[in-house]
């Protein structure tokens, strides 16, 4: 049986799940709120008179994912353990994989949904100057790619829990972690400390800085493969955690 | 169909099904019985590959289900307990989905999805959200999920819980008609249930198998099965004494009854058969020149089998 036909039935699933559920505009609307006023309010957006985004814009989405991408993906697996259903889902002739990836992409199109409709910050950039597109294209990839890889922490940290709160929770302080290691202060801190190596490690793992270089539109392999990593380990994770739970 | 040898499944030091064998054929409408925590359920899930086995084979349809996970769970129809449903679906948009996990789709799908909705009485609530139906019609979806794919095989966890009478009546006949063509397992508490749909049970106790066979074969294993009932016109102690010295008659019970006369279960002596027993008391109460206005066989009850052999573990934690 094509397997890509059954994660396309669950993805559509988790897809109604989002959207026959007030969650997925709670988070579009909170996100598309937040990014903007924080573009415009606490980003300089107006003041710095630059046809640019990648400072007044794309820079708070890392804090913004950290909190949203949780709250978007904690439903996963954590609903299945409380409902039972996983005992359903797992009976079928599936591999658990088909499920994880289809959950996963279901919550990356949610996440999505979100970034797009931030496009009116696109058009007053365009009205108001000449901006490099290149560049927002590359702030939007490198955005979305952080924005996936918060969904993928949630999804292991969602198999291990039946609450949605914990999940919630523990993720939020995960991904709050992972963008931490990178930010320069703490960098700089660590390498004061005559602990250059590490240095380099924290800012490597971090999601801070291989978001950095997209955000100021350069993409580059290193940051693409470091998400891509990111997000492979991390549904691997999920159905290792999976099959332990059930054993 | 399913065939089950040497299943263990430990956790941790707890051991929740020890070495249990059985098999089921197609055709056959086995029965689970147990009191709470016996190992049903962990059997189920190991036998529906939700859950590995610690030691032993499933093999469902000649596809052991650790090789092949996927063809074995192919040919199983799975009603888990409880019931679990996709809150935020409609009834059909449920079973449909079941169906494509199932690799049921297009219009294979909706034929299928119309045909379980039918078989279990949903048409009302066909377009019905799941998070607003009555426990009944919840229990009916997830069996309807369970039958969408025509599965050879069903593995139903307490098929009828929390259903009223009606609803239960209506989901045993329709165990036993899919019986007819399909290998079933059901668990139950409800022994009644066991004689409306079985044709075999099995009785398990703390993991272990602790009887096998047919409902009748179940309830012959009773102490009080060949007993015999009767009611006789006479003074209680006078027959009672005539009754003991019968030498068929191996002990004298009084039971009260609404019919006058003295009632007693009889229990019949060694090597005397039900039938012999019988013949004995007729025979005595012409002598005497007593009517006898009762003399019936005792059938022993599940109930007590039942209660016979899963005797509450008084020793253990």
């Amino acid at each position: 049986m094509p397997a890509h036909k059954n994660i396309l039935s669950v993805f559509r699933r988790e897809l109604g799940g989002y959207f026959n559920s007030p969650l997925a505009y709670v988070f579009i609307i909170i996100f598309i709120l937040f990014a903007m006023g924080f573009a415009f309010l606490l980003g300089g957006f107006i003041e710095r008179q630059e046809a640019d985004l990648s400072a007044s814009f794309f820079q708070f989405h890392p804090w913004l994912f950290m909190i949203l991408g949780p709250a978007v993906g904690m439903r996963m697996w954590s609903e299945e353990n409380r409902l039972g259903t996983s005992e359903l889902l797992l009976t079928m002739p599936i591999s658990p994989w088909t499920a994880i990836v289809g959950k996963f992409l279901a919550a990356c199109v949610v996440l999505l949904a979100g970034l797009v409709l931030t496009f009116p910050i696109v058009i007053t950039v365009e009205y108001l100057g000449d901006p490099d597109y290149g560049t927002i294209w590359a702030g939007y990839i490198g955005s979305f790619l952080i924005g996936a890889a918060t969904l993928a922490v949630t999804s292991v940290i969602s198999a291990f829990t039946r609450s949605q709160v914990v999940c919630l929770i523990v993720s939020v302080f995960v991904c709050f972690l992972l963008t931490l290691i990178g930010i320069p202060p703490l960098i700089e801190f660590v390498r004061d400390l005559g602990l250059g190596g590490l240095a380099s490690f924290l800012q490597g793992s971090s999601f801070y800085e291989n978001y950095d270089d997209p955000r100021q539109g350069l993409i580059r392999m290193q940051n693409l493969v470091y998400f891509l990593s990111v997000i492979t380990f991390c549904l691997f994770a999920t159905s290792v955690v999976i099959r332990a739970r059930r054993a | 169909m399913i065939e089950v040898t040497n299943l263990t499944k430990t956790f941790g030091p707890k051991t929740a099904v020890d070495d249990l064998s059985f098999s089921v054929k197609k055709g056959e409408v086995l029965g689970f019985l147990g009191p709470n925590g016996a190992g049903k359920s962990t059997t189920m899930r190991m036998v529906t590959g939700y859950i590995p086995a610690t030691k032993g084979t499933i093999r469902i349809g000649g596809v052991d289900i650790e090789a092949d996970p996927n063809a074995a769970k192919f040919k199983i129809g799975y009603l888990p307990e409880n019931a679990p449903l996709y809150e935020d679906m409609t009834v059909a948009g449920f079973i449909g989905f079941c169906a494509e996990m199932r690799g049921l789709f297009g219009a294979d799908r909706d034929k299928a999805v119309d045909k379980a909705i039918e078989t279990t009485f949903l048409q009302p609530v066909r377009n019905q959200s799941v998070d607003t139906l009555s426990k009944g019609y919840r229990h009916r979806t997830c069996l309807a999920q369970s039958i969408v794919h025509d599965p050879e095989i069903l593995i139903l966890d307490e098929p009828t819980d929390g259903l009223d009478p009606n609803q239960k009546h209506e989901v045993r006949s329709l165990i036993k008609r899919m019986g007819e063509t399909k290998a079933i397992i059901f668990s139950t508490h409800i022994l009644e249930e066991v004689e409306a749909a079985c044709s075999r049970a099995i009785i398990i106790d703390r993991g272990r198998v602790v009887a096998d066979g047919t409902p009748n074969d179940l309830k012959a294993k009773s102490s009080k099965a060949g007993n015999v009932h009767i009611t006789i016109g006479a003074e209680a102690d006078v027959a009672r004494a005539a009754l003991a010295a019968n030498p068929a008659v191996g002990s004298v019970t009084p039971t009260e009854s609404s019919n006058p006369g003295f009632s007693a279960e009889l229990c019949p002596a060694k090597k005397t058969q039900t039938g012999e027993l019988a013949a004995a008391v007729a025979n005595l109460c012409g002598e005497k020149g007593w009517t006898l206005s009762e003399l019936h066989q005792v059938e022993g009850r599940l109930d007590d089998v039942f209660r016979e052999i899963t005797r509450p573990d008084t020793e253990a934690a």
